[in-house]
């Protein structure tokens, strides 16, 4: 038995392990110092995936992404780490979504592809924390979800179920749900495997449409023609046949009303050095005060 | 109609503090609003759980009670809320950004079309203005009354962004356990309990997933209730580096805490995260180690009584807030403290 696996990923930016330049000498964040990559916890979620295909050989792991056409870089990561195909969702219309136009938009695309036994995502993405997009989309196609994945313990496709370890709050729990269903996979699950060097290889040239210029998609042609794999299926919003009342800006309940840059009240505060006076006076000043002690 | 609801989080039969948290919040909102507060308890053998809420000041206490409905699952628990929203059309819902909260709020912010902000750390009630579309394509100002303004730290630095859902109902938030103050309002509010027939909410097609295991375990610290937080930041370098953070917090009787970064990084667990992600805490003293003060950070922790800086960057935008600032690094500093500590408490 194969499986027919949907695996969602987001580019966002590394806001971990921000180094001293990360926030620029205003206050606010220096983008150019923080490099776009993978969620994280779509990469845990890509290694089920990768999992399940080893077990149930011959099933194939589509990878959908929205975003700008430059994140297409993540479908060519999965494609590096075992994934199957890739689609881009990218349109100007689909700009200012919020967690439920993003969530009716990758739907939408989830729909176009098809059957599917599994959809798989990261729990949250660490652009926003929100956690919202894996649920709306399990809600808007019908399915049942489990969050906060740790490990798949067993799929059984005959009988069409599945047994998933999650973490709940003080603990874990383990879960028997019906497939098809919506899986968001937590941190704490198994890290993905690294590139296969064969597979980079392999699809090193895949692009999207939108990644290459005229000249490009002329000169690739024939390449494609021989090689399909190459060809990174982008679709906009009429290729998912996308309610304009439902995407974009138009379809977000959600507005930002106000963004304000927090000065902080500064407190008189007492500043000295780690000299051992300084730090023993300290010391000694917060016992006679019996705030510690 | 119209009021403010609160989904409660029901462990076994005890009503989670985080829920308790938000009926002190939605009833001061349902003050300013001039409404009522109502609340949802679901589980099972809830017993006379209402108990638990009514003190908080709540009107009317919806009691889900049925086999099925503890542990909590997805689908059931969406059914109920929505179909019960359906009815009462409330126009605000809080719920815990919890595992459950963040399970099921998106779930029926999905279902009712409505928005939802995770992880808030502040709700008032306030006007909006926008400009919209009138019939004839011109763009024309319209003014909203009364809105849910769901304040968040947002990614970027020192920025806090105030989201309002005008046009959809009811609007949703969730906030994390700490962020409110839970406070009794009388110990003999006097509110209405209705227990509802839970077949007509949730039809049985709903019980899909099966709990067939369960561990909770106890806390391994109390981060959360602590009067002295030692914590460590990116700056503690390594694990290892946390370990004189461990040394300091067992002779203050401190809990120990990190920031974001601190944490991602592997150098603590996640579950000792201070923060707008993480926890509240509101500790009498708060030793910050090698923390610059992102306002994600910051959120967390700026309750607290005194708060002591220990950076080498003397610019660290948490010294802004510190009332004692001390410049050097943690690693020639908290050896100090441990030392002057031990000869000068005995």
């Amino acid at each position: 038995m194969s499986l027919k696996i949907v695996v969602l990923a987001k580019q966002v930016p590394d806001t971990r392990n921000v180094g001293p330049d990360a926030m620029t000498p205003e206050g606010t964040v220096n983008r150019a110092a923080l490099p776009a990559v993978f969620n994280p916890e779509d990469l845990n979620a890509l290694e089920q995936a990768l999992r399940l295909k080893e077990q149930f050989p011959g099933s194939s792991i589509s990878v959908v992404t929205m975003g700008l056409p430059k994140s297409a870089e993540v479908i060519r990561e999965a494609l590096y780490r075992g994934a199957d195909e890739g689609y881009v969702i990218t349109d100007r219309c689909l700009g200012g979504a919020d967690t439920l136009a993003t969530s009716y938009t990758l739907s939408q695309a989830i729909k176009k592809i098809g059957d599917y036994d599994i959809i798989l995502g990261g729990r949250q993405a660490i652009d926003g924390d929100t956690a919202q997009v894996g649920p709306q989309i399990a809600e808007k196609l019908g399915l049942t979800q489990v969050t906060y994945a740790e490990e798949i313990l067993k799929l059984d496709p005959v009988a069409k179920k599945i047994v998933i370890k999650r973490h709940i709050d003080g603990g874990v729990e383990t879960v028997e749900a019906p497939l098809p269903l919506v899986v968001t996979v937590n941190g704490s699950a198994a890290p993905c495997r690294p590139r296969n060097a064969k597979r980079v290889m392999k699809y090193k040239n895949a692009t999207a449409p939108a990644e290459r210029t005229p000249e490009q998609n002329e000169a690739m042609a024939e390449m494609l023609a021989k090689k399909p794999y190459l060809n990174i299926t982008q679709w906009g919003a009429a290729e998912i046949d996308a309610d304009p009342e439902q995407i974009g800006k138009t379809g977000s309940p959600t507005n930002v009303k106000a963004v304000k840059n927090i000065v902080f009240k500064a407190k008189e505060s007492r500043t000295m050095t780690s000299s051992d006076a300084d730090v023993e006076g300290l010391i000694v000043e917060l016992l006679e005060s019996n705030t510690i002690g | 109609m119209n009021n403010v609801f609160v989904y409660c989080e029901i462990e076994g039969k005890t009503v989670a503090d985080v829920s308790l948290e938000l009926l002190t919040k939605g009833r001061k909102l349902a003050n300013t609003l001039g409404v009522q507060l109502e609340c949802i308890c679901a589980g099972y053998n809830l017993g006379d759980i209402e108990k638990q809420v009514l003190p908080y000041g709540v009107d009317k206490v919806h009691v889900f009670d049925a086999e099925g409905l503890f542990p909590y699952t997805s689908n059931p628990h969406t059914a109920l809320v929505v179909n019960l929203f359906k009815e009462e059309k409330p126009q605000i819902c809080l719920m815990g950004a919890t595992v459950i909260g963040r399970d099921l709020g998106p779930r029926v912010s999905s279902s009712l079309h409505s928005g939802l902000t995770a992880d808030c750390t502040q709700l008032e009630i306030g006007d909006f203005e926008t400009n919209v579309k009138n019939a004839d394509g011109e763009m024309v100002k319209k003014q909203y009354t009364q809105q849910l303004y769901q304040i968040r730290p947002a990614f970027g630095g020192n920025i806090v962004a105030t989201i309002v859902n005008p046009e959809h109902r009811p609007q949703m938030a969730t906030v994390r356990e700490g962020v409110m103050k839970k406070e009794i309002l009388d110990a003999n509010y006097k509110g209405e309990v209705i227990r509802h027939d839970v077949a007509k909410y949730v039809p049985e097609t709903e019980y899909v997933v099966k709990v067939l295991d369960r561990h909770i375990e106890k806390a391994k610290h109390n981060l959360k209730g602590a009067s002295i937080v030692v914590s460590g930041g990116y700056g503690m370098g390594s694990r290892e580096g946390f370990d004189m953070l461990f040394e300091l917090a067992k002779e203050l009787h401190a809990e120990v805490g990190a920031s974001r970064a601190a944490v991602d990084a592997g150098f603590a667990d996640h579950d000792r995260q201070i923060g707008q992600t993480g926890v509240t805490v509101r500790p009498k003293v708060y030793i910050a180690c090698g923390i610059s003060g992102q306002i994600q950070h910051i959120a967390g922790m700026q309750d607290a009584g005194i708060i002591i800086s220990i950076n080498n960057d003397p610019n660290a935008p948490i010294n802004t807030i510190a009332d004692y600032v001390i410049n050097g690094t943690v690693e020639e500093v908290v050896p100090k403290m441990i030392k002057y500590y031990k000869k000068n408490s005995k």
